[in-house]
Parts: structure tokens; C-alpha cells; sequence
């Protein structure tokens, strides 16, 4: 259907696409147009709210810093105290254990959720339906006092003989209780995560895995989990980041953690403010830290992933510090008639 | 046609999604060194067959032997049970597959895919494994691609990355599930021209296509199916040229149409 005539002119072609329905016949230049006093009301609008927002947060840090009842000197006395550091340290422990924990749990619920067991998947639902459930802070109360419910623990055939009996006070102390608390809790959201993360990989990959002759066990370990990692990382640092501050739950059962113990200082001299400021400042600092952790992690795990090296914080910074003036300027063109 | 024993053999093969019937008992059978191209439209059953070559589907009837041995299930008191997975493991190193969509590990750089299995299934020693993965990365023109991972490569690349990873296996028979159907025009040739090699080569080939040519050049025999079935098989002059069924002709009319037009275009 090849012709060598010149084209017709263009509107003798128009199908009723174009005709009636107007595809492609907009007038761009009538229709959406911005006067020039309606931008110069944006710009000063733009404006107004900067200066807006500077104010108010230059009046909140000045009323906070120049406070009677914060007390700097205070604050510093206690940041590097023997005893807070203790405390910080109980917190970064809880935190590794009971997101191992969580992690490790996490997976296996994962595991029995995507399993083709009608049963395990049960069994996978029902867990998570408590632990999520539930209050934290309850199930924290509840394994602290699972001695009087369970005076002892034993392992054995249910309602049959028992093989192994402890008390349960023995075991589970305090601190038990609290790493059991969070890390139990921490799997039911883990698992999900981690249920995402290998349900966002490809099902090709997990057959070519056995079209090669490899076992559903080691496609998942070698194949498919290595490739979930990219989506169950960034979920996971946040789920870090607020196990982290989670922890303070745990000044419930008297662990002596960062948050307990500003508590028991402030209880003896009242000085409520300065010490809550040093907690606060102390998981500021750790979550700072574990953010950019996080950052390096998700880098390491996105290989293969794209085309594109992710930038670190230091390009970025480079990148920024190239640009002349602030980031958001972009030169508008001048109209042409 | 050599007159040696079959290398596969289709004995019936069923099966249902739902009410819906995918395989209609087809038998085939594919003799050592042949080359099948199966062709067909889509939903007519041909990829479903292919997969259920290495168990991939599970059939609802009949049974796939390769060198006689049954994939995937045994016999047991008049019954088919599943194969344990280690057993059925073994038994798909034999067969490679070429996936339509590559499949190749993301994570892993071009070198790591094609070793992977050898090393973890086979446990062949890591430096032989990498100088066989050198010799078929060679052998698919893919040199100096070994550190590179399979986002950065084009689709056709890919393809035949995917080809040498199926290969390090060493495997007796290979099929290919519409292997050029998500490439670009222009990597089809280098793609297909890897399988043209691997054919004369002498390596058993089932071939899902849509590639006319290459099944008209290379195959031995051509099986067209259509519902379920394999409506018409036979040598490629025969099913391609001069087609005895209706539907193989309206198919093949269909086919060549739409290929006059986009040369047209």
C-alpha cells in the first residue's frame, strides 16, 4: 500500500480519533496557562511559608535550650556516665538478640507459610495472629510472670511422661523474659517481611533452579533467599531501628536498660528533663548509626539488581556540592513568541 | 529415521487446569540426535508439554521416559507416586531447559549462573567447573562476559548465557520454551544461530517456536498442535510446505500474514 504520490495534507488523514473525539487537537498554549501575577503571588507565597516555618522551629529550639528545667550541664554529666553506657550497651544486646531471634523466627514462619502443608501454614497463621495481636507490652508482662502460671517447664509427650523438668523462675530471669518478649513478637512481623521478600522473586528463577537439578532447599538458600534479601532489607532496618527503641518496653520488668536507667537516676535526684534528654539523645545517636548500616547493607545486597551502582551518602554529597546554588533551581526558559 | 530406541518418549500425556484440558493424551517420541520444533498457537498445550518433559507439570495421565526410565513418578502396586526429589533432581541434570524468560540468577555474574549448578548438584571440583563455563562461553560467543551480571547483558546475550548454564550439565537432552519469543529482532539471529550449532552438533533438541525458519532449516521432524493435541508431525517439507489438516494451514496462513505485514511496514 506503498504509494509514491507526496503525502496528503494532514487532515484529510484524520480518522474520528482525531476528528471527533479530539485526540491530539488540544491547544496547549490556550488551555493551560499560567499568568505571570499568578506566579509572582506563588513566589511570594513561597516565600512567606519559609519564613513561616524558620520562625517557629527557631522559637521551639530556643524555648527547649534556654528552659529552667534543662539543665545542660546536667545532660552532659550523664551522657558518658558509667552507668547510662551500661545501659546502652544492655539496650544494643537486647537489640542484636532479640532481632536475631525475630529474624530466625521470622523465617521459619515464612518458610511454614509458603509450604504446601495445610498445617504448617495453620500453624504459621495462628502464631502470627497472637504475637501480632497482642500488645508488646503484654506479652512482656506475660513471659516475666510465666512462672505463676507455669510453675515449671518440662519437655515431654503432651499428657504423657515428661523427660526434662526446670523450674520455671530458673530460667526464665528477667532478662529471659524480656529477650523472649521482643523476640517472639519481632518474628510474627518478620515473617511477613521475609514472606514478601522471597514471594517478590521471580517464580522463573526458582524453576530454573530445578530444571538444573537443584533441591527445592538449595534453589531457596542459593537462588531465591539471596534475591528476596533486597526486598527484606529495607523493612528490616526499620524493623531495627524501632526494635531499638522497643527495647525501652522492657523497663517494664526491670531491665536495666537505657531507659530504665535514666528512670532510676531521675527517681533519686528529679532531674526528670535532663535525663530523659540523655536517653533520647543516646538513641538518636544509635538509630543515626544503624541507618546509615542500613544503607551500606541494602547497597551490598542490590547487586545484579540494576544497571545502576546506587549512590553511597558520599556521591551524594558530591553530586549536591557540584550543583551551583540550592538544589530545587532549575533556570526557567524565557517564552518564545 | 534411525531405528535406534527413543531417547524421550511421551506415553499419553493428560492434563487439566480445572475444567480445562490442557494435554489430550499426545505421544511423541524424540530419538537421540533428532532435532522436534513444536509449534502451534498459544493455549494449544505446547509449553505445557515441554515442561512436563522434566516433570516441571505434573501430568494428570501417562508418563515421560527418558532412556526409558520414567520422570518424575514410579509405579508402585498399579499406582503413580511422585519420585522422592532427590531421585527426581537427579534425573532433570539430563534434561536442560531454555526458558522464554532467560531465568538466569540475577545475583549471580554471568560465570557463578553456569557453575552454580555443576558445583552444588554434580559437585564437580570449582576450578574444572570454570574452565568447562569458559569453554561454553566461549563456544556461545559470550568471551569476556564471565564477571558481568545478566541485567547488564542484552535479552539475546542473556538467552545464550542461559544456553551455556543449561549446558554445563552436560545434559542428554535440551528443550527450549519459545526461547526467542521476549527478544528483540535483531538478538533472534544470534540466538537461533547458538541452536542451529548445538543441532548440528548432534545434541537432542525439543524446540517450543514460533520461528518458522529455523524450524523449516533445522528441525528433523515438526509437530504442529492445536487443543491439546499434536495434530499433524512429520518431516518439516511435509507439515510446513504441504500440511494435509485444515487447522495446520490456517495456522501457518495466520503466521505468514502477519510477517508479510511487518516486512511490509
Amino acid at each position: 500500500m506503498m504509494t509514491n504520490d507526496s503525502p496528503p495534507p494532514r487532515d484529510a488523514e484524520r480518522g474520528p480519533l482525531t476528528a471527533t473525539l479530539q485526540i491530539g487537537r488540544r491547544d496547549t498554549a490556550k488551555t493551560v496557562r499560567i499568568s505571570d501575577s499568578r506566579r509572582m503571588w506563588g513566589k511570594i507565597g513561597g516565600w512567606v511559608l519559609r519564613i513561616v516555618v524558620v520562625l517557629i522551629v527557631l522559637d521551639i529550639v530556643s524555648k527547649f535550650l534556654t528552659a529552667d528545667a534543662m539543665k545542660w550541664d546536667t545532660v552532659w554529666f550523664y551522657l558518658f556516665n558509667q552507668k547510662v553506657l551500661n545501659g546502652v550497651v544492655l539496650t544494643l544486646v537486647l537489640t542484636a538478640v532479640a532481632m536475631i531471634l525475630g529474624c530466625l523466627i521470622g523465617l521459619i514462619l515464612a518458610l511454614m507459610k509458603i509450604s504446601r502443608s495445610l498445617l504448617l501454614n495453620v500453624a504459621a497463621d495462628g502464631y502470627i495472629w497472637i504475637f501480632r495481636g497482642t500488645p508488646l507490652l503484654v506479652q512482656l508482662l506475660f513471659w516475666y510472670n510465666l512462672a505463676s502460671f507455669l510453675p515449671s517447664l518440662s519437655i515431654g509427650i503432651p499428657f504423657g511422661p515428661q523427660f526434662l523438668e526446670v523450674d520455671t523462675n530458673s530460667v526464665i530471669t528477667s532478662m529471659v523474659a524480656a529477650m523472649l518478649g521482643l523476640g517472639l513478637n519481632e518474628g510474627a512481623y518478620m515473617s511477613e517481611i521475609i514472606r514478601a521478600g522471597i514471594q517478590s522473586v521471580d517464580h522463573g528463577q526458582s524453576e530454573a533452579a530445578a530444571a538444573l537439578g537443584m533441591s527445592r532447599r538449595r534453589a531457596m538458600s542459593r537462588v531465591v533467599l539471596p534475591q528476596a534479601m533486597r526486598v527484606i532489607v529495607p523493612p528490616t532496618g526499620n524493623q531495627v531501628i524501632s526494635m531499638l527503641k522497643g527495647t525501652s518496653l522492657v523497663s517494664i520488668v526491670a531491665i536495666s536498660e537505657l531507659l530504665y536507667t535514666v528512670q532510676v537516676i531521675y527517681a533519686r535526684t528529679f532531674e526528670t528533663i535532663p535525663l530523659l534528654v540523655v536517653a533520647c539523645i543516646w538513641y538518636l545517636f544509635l538509630t543515626s548509626v544503624l541507618s546509615i548500616g542500613q544503607h551500606y547493607i541494602e547497597k551490598y545486597y542490590a547487586k545484579g539488581a540494576s544497571r545502576n551502582v546506587p549512590d553511597t551518602y558520599l556521591t551524594k554529597l558530591k553530586k549536591l556540592m557540584s550543583r551551583t546554588g540550592h538544589s530545587s533551581y532549575v533556570p526557567r526558559k524565557e517564552p518564545v513568541e | 529415521m534411525t531405528r535406534t530406541a527413543p531417547i524421550v518418549q511421551l506415553e499419553a500425556i493428560s492434563k487439566h487446569y480445572g475444567p480445562l484440558q490442557v494435554l489430550d493424551a499426545v505421544e511423541l517420541e524424540v530419538f537421540p540426535a533428532e532435532v522436534v520444533c513444536i509449534i502451534g498457537p498459544s493455549g494449544s498445550g505446547k509449553s505445557t508439554l515441554l515442561r512436563c518433559v522434566n516433570h516441571l507439570e505434573r501430568p494428570d495421565g501417562g508418563v515421560v521416559r527418558l532412556n526409558g526410565e520414567i520422570v518424575g513418578v514410579r509405579e508402585s502396586r498399579g499406582q503413580l507416586v511422585e519420585v522422592a526429589p532427590a531421585e527426581l533432581a537427579r534425573q532433570r541434570t539430563e534434561i536442560g531447559m531454555v526458558f522464554q524468560s532467560f531465568n538466569l540468577f540475577g545475583h549471580m555474574t554471568v560465570l557463578e549462573n553456569i557453575i552454580e549448578a555443576p558445583i552444588q548438584v554434580l559437585g564437580t571440583p570449582r576450578a574444572e567447573a570454570k574452565a568447562h563455563a569458559r569453554q561454553l562461553l566461549e563456544w556461545v560467543r559470550l568471551e569476556g562476559k564471565e564477571d558481568t551480571y545478566p541485567r547488564q547483558l542484552s535479552g539475546g546475550q542473556q538467552q545464550r548465557a542461559a544456553i551455556a548454564r543449561a549446558l554445563a550439565m552436560r545434559p542428554k537432552v535440551m528443550l527450549f520454551d519459545e526461547p526467542t519469543s521476549a527478544l528483540d529482532p535483531e538478538t533472534v539471529g544470534e540466538v537461533l544461530s547458538v541452536m542451529r550449532r548445538l543441532a548440528s552438533e548432534g545434541l537432542t533438541m525439543i524446540v517450543v517456536t514460533h520461528e518458522i525458519d529455523f524450524a523449516r532449516e533445522v528441525a528433523d521432524r515438526v509437530a504442529f498442535m492445536d487443543g491439546g493435541r499434536i495434530v499433524e508431525m512429520g518431516p518439516p517439507e511435509q507439515v510446513l510446505d504441504a500440511p494435509t489438516q485444515e487447522r495446520t494451514r490456517k495456522f501457518l496462513s495466520r503466521i505468514l500474514n502477519t510477517r508479510a505485514d511487518a516486512t511490509e511496514a
